[in-house]
C-alpha cells in the first residue's frame, strides 16, 4: 500500500475535520440554521474559504508556482448539478448534514449524523441500481472542460475574485442583520442539546 | 480533600464547552487547509469519493453478485480500491480531527441533536432520510458540498458555483415545510 497516500490523505483531513468541528459544523442544527436564515455560518465560513484558496492559488500561478493544468477543475454537467446540489441542499435541511459534515457530527458523539452516514451509503446504492436510466442525463447541459467562471463571462479571474469578495462583503452584512433579528447563531450550548 | 478542592475538581472535570471559532477566522482557516491541499496534491478536500467507495466495499461483503454486476459500483468494487484511496485516509482523518478538536474543547458529545425538537425517534428517521436523499445526489452531481462546493468553487469552476445555487435554493425551500417544523 502507497504510505504517501495515506500520510497525505490523513494529514489534509485532520486538519480539515479539525477546523469543520471549529466552526461548529459538527452540528447539525447549527448546518440546518443557515436554511432557516437564522444562523449565516455555513455562509460566512464557506465563502471566505472559497475566496482565500481561490485568491491563493490565483496568485500563485501568476507568479508561476502552480502550473494551471496540474489543477483539478471539474467540467460542468449544468442539470445533474444543479438537481444534484439540490438534493445535497434538501438533504442538510430534513437531515442536518451532508457528507464532509456527518463525518464530523459523527467524530464529535452524534448518532443521528451515524445514521446519516448510513443513509448516505443507502442513496448510493439507490442511485448505482437507478444508473443505467440516469446515464444520458448525467452529461445533460455540459460545458467546456475545465470552464472557470472567467472563461464563461470572458473576463480574467481576477474580476471575478473582486466580485465575489463584494457579494461575499454583501452576504456578511445582510446575514448579519438577520442574525441580529431572529434568535441568531446557534451557540454551543444549543449544540449539545441543552437550552440557550 | 477539602470542599473547596472537590468544587474545583468538579468545575475542572465539567469544564464549560468552549464556544466555536468565529465564522470568519474558521473561514479563513479553512481556505488555508483548502489552498495547502491543492498545492499538496493537485486537488482539494472532498467526502462523497469514500461514501461511494464504502457503498461499493459493502456490498462487496452484502451482495458480491450483485455489486460485481452493477455497472456504477463495480469499477470501485476491487480488492484494495477503498484502503487504496487517498479520499477514504483524508475521511478517517477528517474522523480523527473532529473528534481531536471536540475532545479537547469540551464539546465532545454522545446525544442524539436535535431531539429536543423533533423526538429521538422522529429525528433519527429524518437523518436517514436526508442522508439517502444528499447521497443520491451527491453522485448525480458528482460531488458534494466539500468536493465539488468548496473545492470546485475555489478553482472558480463553473461546476461549483451550479451545485452551490442548487444547494442553497433547494435547501431554503425544503427547511420551510411544515414536516420540518417542531
Amino acid at each position: 500500500m502507497d504510505t504517501g497516500i495515506i500520510v497525505s490523505g490523513l494529514l489534509c483531513g485532520v486538519l480539515f475535520g479539525y477546523v469543520l468541528e471549529n466552526a461548529g459544523f459538527g452540528s447539525g442544527c447549527k448546518l440546518q440554521g443557515q436554511f432557516q436564515l437564522r444562523d449565516w455560518s455555513v455562509f460566512k465560513v464557506m465563502f471566505p474559504a472559497v475566496l482565500v484558496a481561490a485568491i491563493g492559488l490565483e496568485a500563485l500561478r501568476a507568479l508561476g508556482w502552480v502550473q494551471p493544468e496540474s489543477l483539478y477543475i471539474p467540467t460542468t454537467a449544468l442539470w445533474p448539478m444543479l438537481l444534484g446540489g439540490g438534493l445535497v441542499g434538501a438533504g442538510m435541511a430534513v437531515g442536518g448534514y451532508c457528507p464532509g459534515t456527518s463525518a464530523v457530527g459523527f467524530a464529535s458523539g452524534r448518532i443521528d449524523a451515524l445514521v446519516f452516514l448510513v443513509g448516505l451509503v443507502a442513496g448510493t446504492w439507490v442511485f448505482a441500481l437507478a444508473f443505467p436510466g440516469l446515464e444520458d442525463f448525467m452529461s445533460a447541459g455540459q460545458g467546456p472542460d475545465r470552464q472557470t467562471l472567467g472563461d464563461l463571462l470572458g473576463v480574467s479571474n481576477w474580476v471575478v475574485l473582486a466580485a465575489l469578495v463584494a457579494a461575499a462583503a454583501g452576504g456578511f452584512f445582510f446575514g448579519g442583520r438577520m442574525e441580529r433579528a431572529g434568535p441568531g447563531p446557534v451557540t454551543v450550548d444549543e449544540a449539545l442539546g441543552g437550552e440557550r | 480533600m477539602s470542599d473547596q478542592h472537590l468544587g474545583a475538581y468538579a468545575a475542572h472535570s465539567h469544564a464549560a464547552p468552549r464556544p466555536f471559532w468565529p465564522p470568519l477566522a474558521a473561514g479563513i482557516a479553512l481556505g488555508l487547509v483548502l489552498l495547502a491541499t491543492f498545492i499538496f496534491t493537485g486537488h482539494g478536500l472532498g467526502a462523497t469519493g469514500f461514501f461511494t467507495l464504502a457503498a461499493a466495499w459493502v456490498g462487496m461483503q452484502a451482495a458480491p453478485a450483485a455489486t460485481a454486476a452493477n455497472e456504477y459500483l463495480s469499477p470501485m468494487a476491487g480488492a484494495g480500491a477503498l484502503s487504496g484511496s487517498w479520499i477514504t485516509w483524508q475521511v478517517v482523518g477528517v474522523i480523527l480531527g473532529g473528534f481531536l478538536a471536540a475532545a479537547t474543547a469540551g464539546r465532545f458529545h454522545v446525544q442524539v441533536e436535535g431531539s429536543r425538537k423533533y423526538g429521538a425517534a422522529r429525528r433519527l428517521v429524518l437523518a436517514l432520510a436526508g442522508g439517502m436523499l444528499a447521497g443520491f445526489g451527491a453522485r448525480l452531481a458528482t460531488g458534494c458540498t466539500s468536493g465539488l462546493g468548496l473545492s470546485g468553487s475555489a478553482t472558480l469552476a463553473v461546476a461549483g458555483f451550479v451545485f452551490l445555487g442548487g444547494f442553497f435554493a433547494a435547501g431554503l425551500l425544503v427547511s420551510r415545510l411544515p414536516l420540518l417544523r417542531k
